[in-house]
Formats: structure tokens, sequence, C-alpha cells
């Protein structure tokens, strides 16, 4: 580890949520060195959860996207470089390289590169009007062929049920389109939500329009006769046309830079609980890292809190404190008026309660559903009750686990558990 | 063009016009007021936006909604009587010329 360091010069690659953070913590930490912000794109850094609803529903202009207005970096000493992509990290000499043939010098290197949509494999996949969602531009462009849609009356398909493409769907019911989303595996949100959740969430898009796609096998994309996708031909050789087609089926974390430069990477750059890389003056922080966890295993998280949580302990570590990153995970969904808000992860659950209104009026829905693995508590889900999801993040970061028949009954305090 | 004033727990005071329809948060942060975070872009999901209302413009806004009262549970500075998270508050005629004071601290 380098020496407690207040001064120096910080390069930060990614002018995202992790990136932001990391050089504001480091300024709230007493740095007094240099801070360079570096984006790839034209924008400075901008809030990304609204990019698949109020920004892709064209409610917001540019200026309420911002994140941080490019006065307040300057004040705090922060050089924001947009547009400004980085090819290579020379660890021997301290070094980044950039495309425009510059090279930058650093006594500490944040890397919060984050993370690019996974790429459709299929015949078509490439076709213009095959889109995904990452960043601003992502967005504009699925707004701007949505419109082209409702024009021309052309349907839209959304391939993966996953967050992001069901937060599209959801917009794109709004705006009046005709939606179809296909999902590969039986069930909606799959690998995160339990499936009473996930057959909830399923019937919400289909009373909203939706038609759902279960189990779907996609062969192919068919294109028109300007090669712009037509429509997604399925295994079965049903055609379901597209004007537009919305690519949701994860990303790949940005690693490449690190990759070249010999860092310990494994599907992300891996880092410890303080968001240390295996170069003592190098850390990353956000959707690009993959965690090592104390059993040696690796966590992935894609998340705003991860972002800034990561962020804030990678500025720590550049100072020479250790301040982990141990927090219960949290995550949010919004479709249509439904907010849901996720508690720890649910991976290995065996068993399931259900706390409050599931059935019935879905618009008046308002429940919680909590994973268990025996009788450990390992994660809830609540559906437009805040009031669990905070409690939830209580009880699992006190390690407090409520028995799944406690859990069901809404007359039993949960938060008792915690004053005990 | 509403105008709104925020006053940093520093004492620092920026007064600026809202378009109709911007929330304080997105007011804020693109203005440069330090003090109001807005972690989740404004999904009324993180209470890093907590702000402290004048108190006699209280009966002006619109009341919060449920998952904002719980998320005010959730601020990291002291929750009072006249607590709001600037997210969920929008710009309008109603509510020209008001005072948010922002708390100490956000996280």
């Amino acid at each position: 580890m380098t020496a407690t360091a207040t001064e120096g010069d910080i390069v930060i690659i990614g002018a995202g949520q992790a990136g932001v953070q990391a050089a504001e913590a480091l300024r709230a930490g007493g740095f007094t060195g240099s801070i360079t912000l570096m984006g790839n794109e034209p924008h400075g850094p901008y809030h990304r959860p609204p990019l698949s609803k109020a920004w892709l529903a064209g409610e917001m202009d540019a200026a309420q996207l911002v994140m941080r207005a490019p006065e307040m970096l300057a004040r705090k000493g922060i050089t924001l470089r947009t547009d400004t992509t980085v090819t290579a990290i020379d660890r021997a000499t301290q070094t980044v390289h950039l495309a425009d043939g510059s090279a930058l010098p650093y006594t500490g290197l944040v890397l919060a590169t984050g993370a690019t949509p996974r790429n459709l494999p299929l015949p078509g996949g490439n076709a213009p009007g095959v889109l995904a969602l990452r960043g601003r531009d992502d967005a504009s462009a699925i707004a701007d062929r949505m419109a082209w849609c409702i024009e021309q009356q052309q349907p839209m398909v959304v391939i993966g049920g996953g967050f992001i493409g069901l937060e599209v769907a959801a917009t794109a019911r709004k705006k009046g389109l005709t939606v179809t989303v296909l999902e590969a595996a039986p069930r909606l949100l799959g690998r995160v939500l339990a499936p009473v959740l996930s057959d909830w969430y399923a019937e919400l898009h289909r009373s909203h329009g939706v038609q759902l796609v279960l189990g779907a096998q996609i062969a192919a994309l068919e294109t028109g006769a300007d090669g712009t996708v037509a429509g997604v031909r399925l295994a079965d050789g049903t055609v379901l046309p597209a004007g537009l087609v919305v690519v949701g089926i994860g990303v790949v974390a940005n690693d490449e830079l690190a990759r070249a430069a010999g860092l310990d990477c494994d599907r992300g750059i891996v880092v410890d609980a303080c968001g240390r890389t295996s170069d003592p003056r190098i850390v990353a922080a956000g959707d690009c890292t993959a965690r090592r966890l104390s059993d040696g295993s690796l966590l992935r998280l894609e998340s705003v809190q991860n972002a800034t949580e990561q962020g804030k302990s990678a500025a720590a570590a550049l100072l020479g404190q250790d301040r982990p990153f141990t927090a219960t995970p949290w995550f949010w969904s919004d479709q249509y008026d439904k907010k849901l808000q996720m508690a720890g992860l649910s991976t290995g659950a065996d068993r399931w309660a259900v706390r409050g209104p599931m059935g019935g009026d879905m618009a008046a829905g308002s429940f919680s559903v909590y994973h268990f693995k025996g009788e450990r508590l390992l994660a809830v889900d609540s559906v437009s009750a805040t009031k669990d999801h905070l409690q939830a993040r209580k009880l699992l970061d006190a390690g407090v686990s409520p028995s799944p028949a406690q859990a069901a009954d809404a007359g039993f305090d949960l938060a008792s558990l915690l004053s005990a | 063009m509403t105008q709104i004033t925020y006053i940093e727990a520093s004492g620092q005071t920026t007064t600026i016009d809202l378009a109709e329809g911007w929330s304080l948060m997105q007011g804020a942060t693109t203005h440069g007021v330090d003090g109001i975070i807005g972690e989740c872009g404004g999904s009324c999901a993180c209470a890093t936006c907590h702000c402290y209302v004048d108190e006699a413009r209280l009966g002006d806004l619109p009341p919060p909604s449920e998952g904002e009262l719980a998320m005010l549970e959730n601020v990291a500075s002291e929750r009072r009587p006249n607590s709001r998270l600037a997210c969920q508050l929008k710009a309008s005629t109603a509510l020209e010329g008001l005072v948010v004071h922002l708390p100490e601290t956000q996280e």
C-alpha cells in the first residue's frame, strides 16, 4: 500500500456515478492534489436511473438529467474531461495514454469504467433498429425510434425480461406502443425474484397490454429491404413484426483496460471489499468490478448503491484508509406506478414468505416477499412497501432473521426483533 | 419560473428560478448547490435529497406520498416536521419564493 497520500495526481477513468462519487469522496477525505475525472461521452455526469423511464418517455430535458453541475465540480477542484477515451494504462510509469495521443501521469488511479450491454449473438443482431440501453445517447436513440414506431404504427419487441427490458416495455406502453417482451427463461426476472413475484410482474405487464412470451427461443432478427430490423423470428417459425427491437440481456464489465494492464480480472476487475485491485496504486468501483468475498467467491453488482459505496471505498483506499463496503445490497425498479425495492441477495433461497396483500386488486398491491434459505433470511423484495424495504435493510444489516411464519404474519412486529 | 432559495448548512445561500415541473433536487444539482446529492436520480429511493422547508409554507406543498414518508425515516440528518425530499417537490406557482434549508449531511 502506498503511504497515506493527500497529495499527488489522481486520475479517474469514468465519469458516471462511481467516478463522481470517488472524486467527491477524495476531496471530502482531505485530498489536496489534482483530480482529473474523465468520461468518454460528450456529456458531463448525469443520472442514469431516469433513462429507461422519464427520459425515454420524453418527460425530461437534458438539464434535468445533470448529476453535478460543472461549476460544482470545478469549485471542488475536480477537472472534468468529457469526450476523452483512455487507450492504455502503463503501470510501470504510472501513466494513462489517451486516444488523442497525449499521456497523463498518476499517483493514484480509479477505474470506474462501467459496463457494456451484451450483444445479441444472432443473425441480424446488429441491424439498424436493434438497440440497447446504457447511456443517454442510447436512450435518446430508442426514444427517437419509438416515436417513429408510433408514427408508422409499428410494434416493438423487447428481448430480455430483466429490469431494463421491463422498464423500457412499461415506458413504451405508456407511450402507446404495441409491445411484446421475449424472455428465454420460463419466468421474468428469474435470477432475482421469487417465482410468486415473477408471476405477479408477468400479470402486471399483461394487464397493461404487454404481450409476454416466456421460454422464448429466438432464431434470428429479420431485416427489411433497407437492412433495418423488421421483425423477430422465433425457433418455431413465428415472426413478430417489429420496427424497433430493444435488447436487454445483461451487461459485460468494461475491464479491457485493466486486463491489458495485467490487473487481476474475472468477468470484471477483481477488487477487495475496499475497492483495491491487484495494484496498490489502482482502485476500481461500480459496474466494472467483481468483488472478492471472504469465502473466495466473486460478487458482481450493477446498482447505484454499489457505485456510490465502492466509489467511497476506493477513494478511502487511495487515502490509505480501510472503508469496506459490507452493507446489505439494495436495488429498485420502477415499472408503471409500481416501485419494486429489493434488499439483500436472494441466490440460494429455498422458501419464501409473503407479507401484505398481494392478490386481488393489482393496483392496490402493497406487499413484500421474504426469501429464506432454511430459517435464514436472505433478501426481501417489496412492492409499493417502502417501510418493509427499509426495515429489511436493517434486519439484514444486523443479521437478524424473522422466521418465515413471522415474516408472513402481518400482525407480527418485525421491528421488535431489532430492539431485542 | 418559480423562485426557490436554498440555504446550505454552511450558510451559503443560492436563489434560482426553477422551470415549472422541475424538482427542487434537479434545481439544486444543476445550479451547483452542494448539500443535495440525489443519488437515485429522483426516484424516491435513496433519501439523499433531504431538505427542511420553510414551516410557514408547509401548507403550500402537496403532502408527501407514503413512499416519501417512509424514506424520510431513513434520512442521515435529524428528521423534523418540515422534512421533505427535494426530488418529490416540483416547481409550481404555489411554491413561489420558497426557502429550503439543507441539512448538515445526506449520508
